[in-house]
């Protein structure tokens, strides 16, 4: 893992004692709200319905259990004794007072943590394959180069006031753990034909209230450039960009008005412009972070199983291939059947913590999935580590099945929502769970949002649900045929919105109506694709 | 009906402006105005209380509860989360 140099923490502690004295101002009256509401929001501070909010960053997803166990010291101390993982690979607390935000804040600097770029239209926290440094299929670890884009784009003085948030996602895997067909820059390692090693580039992606898929602008830029070419298009956006109208800010309204090969012209000129300059990456420095980045040792124990079939099913889907001899990666569901997708108790994220330590070499992953990895498990550990969780609660076996639900906080918390999402899929869990086909239908996404934000990404579901506001009451739209990683697609609306119950009720069938008409080992949108949406309309409004 | 509710500067918590200018927790306690003219007028008055609470609104109430088109909303905020870690019971779906 990457460790903080003195640049960094002296980056942060000056950044905590700086809000600190904010909140003060704005306590005493020397700041208004209208003053202080875009500095609590540049620490992370939002005021959602019930409480502020605080969203922490975690860098690529990457913990330490050093950090996990100080996450949960926070929502033990200043919260009601839980955390929520988010979709963007982080954690937000949903019930700090403002008046001890900065003792939190001084609190994660300990850990080298911090809540800066968080919110804001700056660009966010850079997401990757929570696999990363681990998955059998990757080309490159793609850490180093997150860890990069970290240090450069932090407190980045012309990227700072976009006219919109942006987000960069990297994937070293061609599997595309990352979703980076949805991201403002997706960025995939990828080798030339030379064996070298750089980038292949798309921008304009993204979800919210216009959902788009990003093209590629660029087939290969090297690792060299990749700060140039970033730059470039960061400059090219934040000059053409729109900020007369909020909702058609986002980079990918840029992208599609200008026209891809337009828009990449703009790109390629000002990269001309950069090449070769100041913001070349010296082959030192990327080596020097790279260092930071290093392989587990090969286990050559045997592998020891345990007895149970339920054993058994949680190695079927919560255990993936590692890239070192007689290691796997373990996924951790933190969506227990009818429970919150997301949310982790303090207890269990020191649950988690120890485990990292005792069985991953002290390193645990967050996913966009709002689940936890350990990313270096020996097999021969396998059955005893499966023991410790389940004793914790946390050997759901869902990993990437039906129940595996993405949800946003919804209504239930957030001021943006229209309707709730935890309810809802709680619900559908539940159901799931009594239908007995999640493990006939294998591998499933469904991803609920309460509004168009899409913070639940159930644009890029294979079955999404998206929350409605009709006059005081709750809808649920329906959409199908959305994948997120990989070869990224936009869901289709099936129909008009349905009361909570009749959407319930419809996943179950869009989950039969698949079963019943695909061929073998047919993926649930090759059924669909193949058979069109009818089918399932017709079973859902029947 | 209409009452007047913002959130707590301090912590952020779901308030409601009391008779007396002062503010509370408990929505039964809130004062309530039955014109649009003295609810205007005590909601610019709030608006004073910038150090104390955050973003003061009118909502609607009817029998001391929250009501109208906005009324999934408010019911969460005057009794918490209908689901979730902190489940309150308040709305089965």
């Amino acid at each position: 893992m990457y460790r903080y140099d003195d640049i960094d923490a002296t980056l942060v502690r000056e950044r905590t004692a700086q809000f600190r004295e904010q909140v003060g101002a704005r306590l005493s009256g020397e700041l208004t709200e209208d003053q202080f509401k875009p500095l609590r929001l540049q620490n992370g501070v939002y005021l959602q319905l019930h409480a502020y909010m605080l969203r922490v960053a975690i860098p690529y997803g990457v913990l330490s259990a050093a950090q996990l166990r100080k996450l949960a010291h926070v929502a033990r101390t200043y919260d009601k004794g839980y955390g929520h993982f988010t979709t963007r690979q982080n954690i937000q607390y949903n019930w700090p007072s403002l008046v001890d935000v900065p003792d939190i804040l001084d609190e994660l600097a300990e850990v080298d943590m911090h809540a800066i770029q968080t919110s804001g239209n700056c660009i966010r926290n850079t997401t990757t394959d929570p696999f990363a440094g681990a998955a059998a299929d990757e080309v490159v670890d793609p850490r180093p180069w997150c860890e990069l884009i970290r240090q450069w784009s932090t407190f980045h003085p012309e990227f700072s006031f976009l006219p919109r948030k942006f987000k960069i996602a990297v994937t070293g895997s061609p599997a595309d753990r990352a979703a980076i067909g949805v991201h403002d820059i997706g960025l995939q390692l990828v080798r030339n034909g030379e064996g070298e090693v750089g980038f292949a580039v798309f921008a304009g992606g993204g979800q919210g209230r216009t959902p788009m898929v990003a093209p590629e602008i660029s087939s290969f830029v090297a690792q060299r450039d990749l700060l140039a070419y970033l730059t470039a298009i960061l400059r090219v956006y934040n000059l053409a960009g729109r900020r007369d109208n909020l909702y058609k800010a986002r980079i990918k309204i840029l992208v599609n008005d200008l026209g891809a090969d337009e828009f990449t012209g703009q790109v390629e000129g000002e990269f001309a412009r950069l090449k070769g300059g100041a913001l070349t990456l010296p082959q030192e420095e990327i080596d020097r972070v790279k260092a930071f980045f290093t392989d587990p040792p090969a286990d050559d124990r045997p592998a020891v199983l345990h007895p149970s079939a339920a054993f058994s099913r949680w190695r079927l889907w919560n255990v993936k291939p590692h890239k070192v001899p007689g290691r796997a990666i373990v996924v951790i569901s933190l969506k227990p059947y009818g429970g919150t997708a997301g949310d982790a108790s303090a207890e269990q994220m020191d649950v988690v913590a120890d485990l990292a330590e005792q069985f991953s070499l002290g390193e645990v992953r967050v996913t966009k999935e709002q689940n936890l990895v350990l990313p270096h498990v020996a097999e021969a550990d396998l059955a005893e580590l499966y023991a410790a969780l389940e004793a914790a609660g946390l050997a759901t076996a869902n990993a990437g099945l039906a129940s595996d639900i993405v949800c946003c906080p919804g209504l239930d918390y957030c001021n943006l929502a229209n309707a709730r999402s935890i309810p809802i899929s709680q619900a559908i869990s539940r159901a799931i769970e009594e239908s007995g086909l999640e493990e006939a239908a294998g591998e499933l996404t469904i991803k609920i949002s309460g509004c168009i934000n899409a913070c639940g990404h159930h644009h890029v579901a294979n079955i999404g649900l998206l929350g409605v506001d009709k006059k005081g009451e709750e809808f649920y739209q329906l959409t199908l045929g959305g994948i997120a990683d990989g070869e990224a697609a936009i869901g289709k609306i099936v129909g008009k919105g349905l009361d909570p119950d009749h959407a319930v009720r419809a996943v179950i069938t869009v989950i039969r109506a698949y079963l019943d008409a695909r061929t073998e080992d047919e993926s649930f949108v090759q059924t669909l694709s193949r058979i069109g949406f009818e089918p399932f309309k017709e079973a859902i409004y029947a | 009906m209409k009452v007047i509710t913002a959130n707590r500067l301090a912590d952020g918590r779901v308030v409601y402006r009391c008779k007396n200018g002062g503010w509370t927790e408990t929505l039964t306690k809130a004062e309530q105005f039955t014109d649009d003219a003295g609810a205007d007028a005590a909601l610019a008055e709030a608006a004073f209380d910038h150090l104390t609470v955050v973003g003061p609104y009118l909502i609607d109430v009817e029998e001391q509860k929250p009501s109208g088109q906005k009324i999934v909303r408010e019911r969460i905020r005057e009794t918490g989360p209908s689901a979730g870690s902190l489940h309150t019971g308040l709305v089965e779906v």
